[in-house]
């Protein structure tokens, strides 16, 4: 059974969103890290990157294979999860505290088109 | 890996519900519906590094040949050389087509009883295998039966698998065994194989028996703790120590000279392909298969393109992965033969971005194997 934090937002594509302000935190859901197996590198875009909803931001790279990862918000990259570089396998350990990327968001009205926590446990069910 | 699209419907090995009941990821590899990871591929790639794993390889093919000129057959069919080569033991090579291409990689045991082997081929080409054997076969005396439905066959891999196979399952004569050797015993009423083969770099038994005996020796080998181990970790093993994967490293366009594994082609004997095979190596080929690490942690997948600072394409990897055991991104790659020198150094491109790569040798990891 995954791990469903109430309180985040959830793309399809299986990333979660922590929203602060005018600033969206976003990692991958426990779903995620657990269909994918081991992480072994996560490919992270640089600071200052311009993001764009549903568009490529980076990738999970597990032992068998690779995923792309979606942003959920448009906007741009203002910081990114430095500590993933030396030890990818945090995002097995916790999807919800592994955060990815923080994005200062250009159009917060993006958020409306996402799921709440019991939608996306309906998603995955 | 990439796998054929079908509507056949997934075949199921002796050990398919054992798999499921463990919770296995399941997924279909070879037209069967194999275990991928039960844990962890990290947790069971260690173990089989570290101490001792099984893997369920019933999927495996089994084709005998036997009749006063299998031994003719055989050796004209297969790359190496079988001649003056005793009962018990076991050799790699390979089938080729005329034009060099590669059919399979299989290993060949001569039987105990005179003029009678035994072929285990790759699960994805037993059907072509078959069809091929028997089309060469009509010039020859000799029959040739495919028994794969009726073998499972279980890999126990690692430092330990000696200890584990004599005190597990009771076969003392295991510990005698030297590497590419068997010996024939009886399990469950059957014939049992033990053979001091394996596909991951470290000492190993394959055991061959019928599909009631794997699924006892399974059971056994589970009570007793040895770690189920699936696929996933399978390739992860067998490519750090260099081993080729027919369909990535090997296949109908890629000889075995041009994956650099000439030396299992004795080409002073006649063979199918041997000219070509002998040509290519004559010539040089224009294409090479070569070892490349990658300076980053970024991972180099099948697929991906490598090439020149101009940006010129001039290969292609055919398998990469973050090794487990020696913590860097390295991969087998099959490039121009003007840039396979050790050293060179190339670039692969890895989704958006381009990372700096050295050519290797093709052995990531020094297989532990029985002297």
């Amino acid at each position: 059974m995954s791990k469903i934090l109430e309180g985040l937002k959830y793309s399809e594509s299986h990333e979660w969103v922590s929203v602060d302000g005018n600033v969206a935190t976003i990692g991958v859901t426990d779903f995620a890290q657990s269909e994918m197996g081991d992480i072994t590198y996560v490919d992270m875009p640089d600071v200052d990157d311009e993001v764009t909803a549903g568009e490529e931001f980076g990738a999970l790279e597990s032992v068998k294979a690779s995923s792309d990862l979606y942003s959920p918000v448009s906007g741009t990259v203002i910081a990114t999860n430095e500590a993933l570089e030396d030890s990818p396998e945090t995002v097995n350990e916790d999807a919800y505290a592994a955060w990815i990327i923080k994005v200062e968001m250009s159009d917060p009205s993006e958020l409306d088109a996402l799921m709440d926590a019991a939608a996306y446990e309906a998603f995955i069910a | 890996m990439s796998e054929p699209i079908t509507n056949a419907p997934l075949q199921l090995t002796c050990l398919h519900d054992r798999h499921v009941a463990l919770g296995a990821k399941m997924s279909p590899f070879a037209g069967f519906d194999m275990p991928i990871q039960y844990t962890s591929i990290i947790e069971e790639h260690n173990a089989v590094r570290q101490r001792v794993g099984m893997f369920d390889v019933s999927h495996m093919g089994e084709i005998f040949v036997e009749g006063p000129e299998a031994e003719t057959f055989v050796n004209y069919i297969f790359t190496n050389e079988i001649r003056g080569f005793a009962p018990g033991k076991v050799l790699y090579g390979m089938m080729c087509q005329r034009d060099g291409g590669t059919v399979d990689d299989l290993l060949v045991y001569r039987e105990f009883e005179p003029d009678h082997f035994l072929l285990v081929v790759n699960a994805a080409n037993i059907d072509k295998d078959f069809a091929w054997i028997e089309k060469q076969a009509k010039a020859f005396q000799v029959t040739v039966r495919n028994e794969s439905p009726d073998w499972g066959q279980i890999a126990v891999q690692g430092p330990l698998a000696e200890k584990t196979v004599v005190e597990v399952l009771g076969l003392k004569e295991a510990a005698e065994l030297e590497f590419y050797t068997y010996y024939n015993t009886e399990f469950a009423g059957r014939r049992l194989i033990v053979s001091r083969t394996g596909y991951t770099g470290e000492d190993g038994f394959e055991l061959y028996t019928s599909l009631e005996g794997t699924q006892a020796l399974w059971d056994k080998l589970i009570v007793a703790g040895v770690a189920p181990c699936g696929l996933g970790c399978r390739d992860t093993l067998r490519f750090e120590a260099g081993l080729p994967l027919y369909g990535d490293e090997l296949s109908e366009e890629i000889s075995p000279v041009m994956a650099g594994l000439g030396m299992f082609c004795k080409l002073d004997k006649a063979f199918i392909g041997r000219d070509a095979l002998a040509a290519q190596k004559a010539e040089g080929m224009p294409r090479k298969l070569v070892g490349l690490e990658v300076h980053d942690r970024a991972i180099p997948r099948a697929g991906y393109p490598v090439e020149l600072p101009t940006g010129e394409e001039i290969g292609v990897v055919t398998t990469g992965y973050h090794s487990i055991t020696l913590d860097k991104s390295i991969a087998f790659a099959l490039i121009d033969s003007r840039y396979a020198p050790l050293g060179t150094e190339l670039l692969v491109r890895i989704r958006k971005k381009i990372f700096p790569a050295t050519v290797t040798g093709k052995r990531f990891y020094k297989p532990n194997y029985k002297k």
